[in-house]
């Protein structure tokens, strides 16, 4: 049983080797084009036969006059691959393949850019990848000159030049120390493609409060909140303030506002205030009449 | 002789059934760019996705059904599949796409992790039926650049392209 199951197996090899040879002859294609150009395929014999060209991204039937050359006008296969072309008539099957490359001219660019939002001084905070395109939107695989530019709200600009690999390049960049709206662009050729990246500031630093007596009360107000490069902390953002006392303790949660954040707290003697925003913590003081 | 025969045929039959259930699958990722790491599950998750769109597609061609894509694909892959399946349903034309190997390279995962770039050495058959009636099998060997990207519980196959070798 085995033996007869190998002999027929490779006879079957066989003949699909003996028909792949036999199709050269017939079929006279060209081993590649470019996307979207004119092409013709020349076949012998003669008579009338169909001729099937299928890649996966496109499918085409032609009825053809063989002998001749069949003539396939430019924008005819647009999509980049491999195509298998079969040439049948009245049973006798020719078969081949060739490649359609994509055009060797970026137009459009896949830009993936992320976050849309971060803290100023971030190292390799921003990140950027792109994809290059051709106008067919086949993906150009050979090695393309990428451009990545960040430009800060001051102006200045960062720059990275990458060659793409396999139709891919990629980058990391820092966020700049000023806030603000920042310009993150790809650039390829003359086709360019951008994202805008907000950079907020980051963490306050150097957290300081000062207390001045209001009557009964204690009024507690911080310097102007900035995070380390010297960008003013957004308004809204929460600064806790702590009372510690003889007995008891009390917390108060502040927005920023205006840059600053103040409260009125009761005045006991020798309490203890201190001061915090997220993880960052001011200075302390303690208080005695 | 005749049950022999008919042993025989089963035998290839079912032979050419597993094939076609299970291709025989690679996959390394020595060559991987990107700052991000490609953690086991996440390639997992891909591979099992890309390989599925194999059989998506398929069936979508095999039966002129665009919309079987939109399981698999996205963007200028299902378009371009979309489109090749109307063109062969006006001309009359089936194709079927059998995958039998595939070797799995990934190339680069983006940092943002919203991509990824693979390469394919693919073997398979393409059958064309003309109206139903069988023209030729053709054994295809071709390398794929597919890139896949998160959809919204799988990955999807953005870009499927062959490239010329």
């Amino acid at each position: 049983m085995k033996p007869t199951l190998a002999f027929l197996l490779v006879s079957l090899l066989l003949a699909m080797m003996q028909e792949a040879h036999a199709q050269d002859k017939t079929l006279n294609l060209p081993k590649s084009i470019e996307a979207g150009s004119a092409f013709s395929i020349q076949n012998g014999g003669s008579g009338e036969a169909t001729l099937y060209i299928v890649g996966p991204s496109q499918v085409l039937k032609r009825t053809v006059q063989l002998g001749s050359a069949t003539y396939f006008p430019a924008g005819s296969i647009c999509n980049a691959g491999h195509y298998v072309v079969v040439l049948a008539q009245a049973g006798r099957i020719s078969n081949g393949s060739f490649d359609v490359t994509p055009i060797n001219a970026p137009a459009t660019l896949s830009f993936l850019a992320k976050p849309s939002r971060l803290p100023v001084g971030l190292h390799d905070g921003i990140t950027g990848a792109v994809y290059v395109f051709d106008v067919y939107h086949n993906l150009i695989a050979t090695s393309t000159s990428v451009s990545f530019e960040l430009s800060s709200p001051s102006g200045a600009v960062q720059k990275q030049l990458v060659s793409t690999r396999t139709g891919a390049a990629w980058t990391e960049m820092d966020s700049t120390s000023q806030q603000g709206s920042s310009k993150f662009v790809a650039r390829a050729g003359d086709v360019t493609s951008a994202r805008i990246i907000r950079q907020v500031p980051g963490d306050p630093c150097d957290l300081k409060m000062s207390i001045q007596p209001s009557g009964q009360k204690l009024d507690l107000q911080t310097a102007p909140v900035r995070d380390c490069s010297g960008n003013p902390v957004p308004d809204g953002t929460i600064v806790t303030f702590t009372e510690t006392y003889p007995g008891g303790q009390s917390t108060v949660d502040v927005p920023i506002k205006r840059d600053v954040a103040d409260v009125k707290m009761p005045a006991h003697d020798g309490a203890t205030f201190t001061v915090a925003s997220g993880v960052v913590l001011g200075n302390q003081i303690r208080w005695s009449k | 002789m005749l049950r022999h025969f008919a042993l025989l045929c089963a035998s290839i039959l079912m032979a050419s059934d597993i094939t076609a259930a299970q291709p025989e699958v690679t996959v390394d990722t020595f060559q991987l760019k990107g700052s991000r790491p490609l953690e086991d599950q996440t390639k997992a998750a891909a591979i099992r996705d890309y390989l599925e769109s194999w059989q998506g597609m398929n069936v979508a061609f095999q039966q002129d059904q665009p919309n079987l894509l939109d399981e698999d694909f996205i963007d200028t892959a299902k378009d371009k599949l979309a489109d090749a399946i109307d063109e062969q349903a006006k001309a009359g034309v089936h194709t079927r796409f059998q995958d039998r190997v595939h070797h799995i390279r990934f190339l680069f995962y983006s940092p943002e992790g919203l991509s990824i770039e693979l390469v394919d050495d693919a073997e398979y058959n393409v059958e064309i039926l003309d109206h139903d009636k069988p023209v030729s099998t053709v054994p295809v060997s071709a390398r794929y650049i597919v890139v896949l990207t998160p959809a919204e519980v799988r990955w999807k196959v953005r870009v499927m392209q062959a490239d010329f070798k």
